[in-house]
């Protein structure tokens, strides 16, 4: 049966654009500018939804974006707001929440629901005996159904913005465009976000008068320079220094856009959201709020109902009474409550049959419309810092000015009540002051008027079975049973029976529960005090909090070799890199052999300039640095002032006051700001310019006995001969035609090597000429994977991974290294003293006796427990492991007490599965060639 | 969020600095004993009220700047002495 009126004066449907959408399945006719759940009931739908706990039938209550009642899924979207989300052609909206199903009538489970889902029921009920948990689990899943999202669902895209205006105007009813009007007119940019899709609040669904003072305002702000108005929006929360976060959805192809604002000054007008009224029957589909029917007719031409009572107590519900008296519907009953009227319950199951009055007497209806006051939605004034104080008189809270910051302000319908003038008025003034206050101009603070506050009958009633939280399905006997069981702070009422914790966070139901409380535990209302608000004002999806994707990956200019070779993909930070190429133990035995090639690119770089490098580098570093000559290159450790290591790499003197200093991979921003660090704060009399060159340089490896042959055929410039150009030195020159390349002679592998720092551009370039030119002499690429088994052959540390947050210097092997005799140097002291109390892990080298057992790394060595009931007691572990092909054994590097550290120490190792093995400690770190006598040929 | 006033930006989200802390000078290291050296690494006076702290503009100039902070209510104001915003 079709609800639908003839055309509103101020309705806000395109009649000239019907199309359909299905409902279950169902298809169902709409106008452009519906919301589904006014289409919905345009069509007779009363019942949109089953309650979260006890599973009733649940219809419209607010028919507004905060309306609990018809949250439905739309296509793989759950948890649409049905009376505020625009129908759209085609969309499939279903119900949620609807087990068994929507129309099935389930008083049996309410009554066994009943019995189970009483106050408190999350921390009484389901728990015990434990081992049944997965059968409550499945039952609980069906009861508590949340919509749901196809795995397949396509992630929609979600934007983020900032914002900058010196007003932010939350709320763009009548009072909030003038304020944005006068905040604009004294020269400020102003921010005005709405909540519905259009601007005018109240004003949109009033009479004639109401529409006429709309469209004046709408005129005005439309033509004022300076006002940007965000409908279809919502003001999340309100932080430090008025950072804002809002939510925007109109923005085209963006499902969600959040926008932060930094605001100079916050006006609030939110006005007031209508109260609904606690009575058994209560949220029997046809109870509705007198905003409800208002909406419904005025806004989207929609008769609520065929037979009503109203239960009014103020001028709203009277005009409630009006606007059903002209969509054609007969008011049955009209209870005064300023005169004493009232009402009992509401009979009807599945659907609202009759209203039972103080009398006795029943009224038949199919529509009950309740005006019984409103709440101020403060939420964004306490998270400024507000206490609201509540009014016996008008029965509602009011916020305290005097607790506001300078840079709050709160205007209209939430400051006080006055007529439509008054509330202009003094919207303007505030707007105008908060222009003042953010901007600076003027001449001295704008008086603000004080608003009227009218007397409003105080209709709470607590001793009854109506619902209290519609969302969670909370009751005023749940809130009394929760305050007979001792619960007697709303705050902890709040936490037991999760009263206002449900999607509508309080904006419905926080008064009604407090004075319920108030009324149980013999309190008033402003005694019992309120529950605190706090961010997010109305749910926020998690797709507008994540927004963009911004996770940037770093590649070397190689990448595309290294994907079209082959290359397995290693994540190291935010750099992607080559962690073999197919057969890491394969490209190892050819860097011993023959020639190999690996991507280093990640090396971060710093180009340091100036007279006092050389002071830099002895303070940063461990070890002594004054006499680097030109062309030389020196392996560094840093420590932190607390002795521990922090990076490690080598440093090269390039020329004149000029140097280059390298870092591991995963240290390259830290020793940049550790370096800008030092140089600012300690010495910023100290002429040493730092540059990062970590990306600017495409770096690569070319390590084995044949590397010379090969750059020897590409590299111009350079003597590559052993005595022209030894280990540990740096020299500059041309590389397959690439000029001001860097080389350095180094060997983490340890091998013959030449580090090559290549200008990125000619990366790919050289690497392919080298793999090329490198060909007859068995050159094959390397990754990660076999570096480390090389470099753990060698015995050379990986900083963080042979040393943690604890490793001070002399425990990672570094006494060569450290100069306690200079002036000073970073950690010294720590370093001086570790090395006094000579305690300290070591590392060591290690092999286990069964050369075929691999012990994971971290694991333990332990001393074996002498009695079989003793546990071990933990004595090193092992940093590093792999089985090394060239040895065709395991080794490993470990950390262990001092007293294990001597060479040929026999250890035991506490594998995971719980064996333990022998391991010997060797005579070097390195376990292959010690003396370094391939690295110097 | 916070607004810092970096000397060289201007006022910045806090999000886009590196919190480095209560700023004290560095003891001399031949004469420190242990217990002042590690009072330099671990103490800090963390009072309630105004507090002198580095930090390091990360997004932006990456300059390490000082500020003072008042750790109850949050307000930042520029040190006061020669030296900030090095």
């Amino acid at each position: 049966m079709s609800m639908r009126l003839g055309p509103q004066p101020g309705e806000v449907l395109d009649r000239t654009r019907p199309f359909t959408f299905t409902w279950n399945g169902r298809e169902v006719p709409a106008y452009q500018g519906d919301t589904i759940a006014s289409a919905l009931a345009a069509a007779g739908v009363r019942v949109f939804s089953r309650s979260l706990k006890y599973h009733r039938p649940r219809g419209l209550l607010t028919a507004s974006f905060h309306d609990p009642g018809c949250i439905v899924q739309v296509d793989d979207e759950p948890n649409v707001r049905g009376a505020h989300r625009l129908a759209r052609p085609g969309m499939r909206v279903r119900s949620q929440n609807t087990w068994p199903s929507l129309n099935f009538d389930v008083k049996a489970i309410n009554q066994l629901a009943g019995r189970f889902l009483s106050a408190g029921f999350y921390y009484k009920t389901f728990i015990r005996p434990r081992w049944l948990w997965p059968t409550y689990e499945r039952v609980l899943r069906r009861f508590a159904n949340g919509g749901e999202v196809p795995p397949e669902a396509a992630g929609d895209y979600y934007d983020k913005r900032y914002a900058h205006p010196e007003v932010l105007v939350a709320g763009g009813g009548p009072a909030g465009m003038a304020a944005a009007l006068a905040a604009a007119d004294a020269g400020a940019s102003v921010l005005l976000v709405e909540e519905e899709h259009q601007l005018g609040g109240h004003l949109c669904w009033g009479d004639e008068a109401d529409l006429a003072a709309l469209r004046g305002l709408s005129e005005r702000v439309a033509a004022a320079p300076g006002i940007e108005v965000l409908c279809d929006s919502a003001v999340l929360g309100r932080y430090e220094g008025n950072w804002i976060a809002v939510v925007q959805r109109t923005v085209p192809g963006v499902a969600e856009r959040l926008v932060k604002v930094r605001a100079g000054t916050l006006v609030v007008a939110s006005g007031l959201i209508e109260r609904p009224y606690v009575f058994a029957g209560n949220d029997i589909p046809g109870v509705m709020l007198s905003t409800a029917v208002r909406r419904l007719i005025n806004l989207y031409a929609v008769k609520p109902g065929e037979r009503a009572v109203v239960l009014t107590g103020n001028g709203d519900g009277d005009a409630a009474v009006a606007d059903l008296k002209r969509a054609g519907v007969t008011v049955a009953h009209i209870a005064d409550a300023r005169l004493g009227d009232d009402i009992v319950r509401a009979h009807g199951r599945g659907r609202l049959r009759s209203v039972e009055l103080p009398d006795g007497r029943r009224v038949d209806c199919d529509l009950l419309v309740t005006a019984t006051g409103w709440t101020a939605p403060a939420a964004l004034l306490t998270m400024a810092g507000d206490r609201p104080v509540y009014d016996p008189r008008a029965a509602r809270y009011f916020p305290d000015p005097a607790r506001l910051p300078e840079d709050v302000l709160a205007a209209g319908g939430i400051a006080g009540d006055g007529s439509l003038d008054e509330l202009l008025a003094h919207a303007d003034a505030v707007g105008a002051e908060a222009a003042r206050r953010a901007t600076g101009a003027g001449d001295g603070p704008v008086p603000i008027p004080t608003l009227p506050v009218d007397a409003h009958p105080a209709l709470f009633r607590g001793r009854t079975h109506g619902i209290v939280d519609f969302c969670e399905d909370v009751s005023s006997t749940d809130l009394v049973q929760a305050v007979e069981e001792g619960y007697r702070s709303v705050e902890l009422v709040k936490r037991y029976t999760t009263v206002t914790m449900g999607p509508t966070q309080g904006k419905l139901e926080a008064v009604n529960a407090v004075a319920i409380v108030a009324e149980a535990t013999g309190r008033s209302i402003g005694e019992t005090g309120t529950t605190t608000w706090r961010p997010p004002y109305v749910p926020v999806t998690l797709g507008a909090l994540a927004g963009r994707v911004f996770e940037p990956v770093r590649y070397s200019p190689m990448q595309p070799w290294h994907e079209a070779h082959g290359a397995t993909p290693l994540v190291a930070g935010a750099w992607i890199r080559p962690d073999h190429y197919g057969d890491p133990h394969a490209e190892a035995r050819t860097v011993r052999g023959d020639v190999g090639i690996i991507d280093v690119t990640p090396i971060g770089k710093l180009d340091l300039r100036g007279p006092d490098v050389p002071k830099l580098l002895n303070l940063l570093y461990v070890n002594k640095w004054s006499k680097l000559d030109v062309g030389r290159v020196r392996y560094g450790v840093m420590c932190a002032d607390d002795g521990v290591v922090l990076d490690d790499g080598v440093t090269g003197h390039l020329g004149p006051d000029h140097y280059l200093m390298s870092t591991t991979s995963s240290g390259a921003a830290t020793v940049w700001e550790w370096v800008e660090n030092w140089l600012q704060t300690q010495h910023p009399d100290w002429q040493v310019h730092v540059t990062p060159l970590t990306t600017a340089y495409a770096s690569m490896n070319v390590a084995g006995p044949r590397s010379r042959e090969l750059l020897e055929r590409v590299t111009e410039g350079v003597d590559l001969a052993g005595e022209a150009f030894p280990y540990m030195n740096v020299r500059t020159g041309r590389v397959c035609g690439v000029d001001d390349c860097v080389l350095w002679r180094i060997g983490f592998t340890g091998e013959l090597s030449y580090e090559l720092h290549i200008p990125a551009a000619y990366g790919l370039h050289v690497w392919e000429t080298l793999m090329e030119r490198g060909h007859d002499l068995g050159i094959a690429p390397f990754g990660v994977e076999a570096q480390r088994i090389l470099r753990l052959e060698k015995g050379h540390l990986i900083v963080g991974q042979d040393t943690d947050g604890l490793t001070r210097g002399f425990s990672a092997g570094l006494d060569w290294a450290i100069k306690l005799d200079k002036d000073d140097f970073v950690g010294k002291p720590e370093l001086a003293w570790q090395q006094e109390a000579g305690e300290y892990p070591r590392l060591v080298g290690l092999q286990p006796l069964d050369g075929s057992v691999v012990p994971e790394e971290a694991c333990q060595i332990v001393d074996p427990p002498r009695r079989a009931d003793r546990r071990p007691r933990i004595v090193g572990r092992v940093t590093s492991s792999r089985m090394s092909p060239i040895l065709g054994r395991s080794i490993c590097l470990a950390q262990v007490d001092a007293h294990l550290a001597a060479p040929g120490t026999q250890v035991t190792v506490r594998l995971p599965d719980g064996r333990h093995i022998p391991a010997r400690v060797t005579d070097h770190l390195a376990h292959f060639d010690p003396t370094g006598d391939r690295l110097r040929v | 969020m916070i607004l810092l006033p970096c000397p060289w930006c201007g006022p910045r989200n806090v999000a886009e600095f590196g919190y480095v802390g209560e700023a004290g000078p560095r003891p001399d290291p031949a004469s420190a004993g242990p217990e002042e050296w590690r009072g330099y690494l671990y103490g800090r006076a963390n009072p309630c009220g105004w507090v002198a702290e580095s930090w390091y503009h990360r997004m932006g100039c990456r300059r390490y700047i000082s500020v003072e902070r008042h750790t109850l209510s949050n307000e930042v104001r520029p040190l006061a002495t020669e030296g900030a915003g090095r």
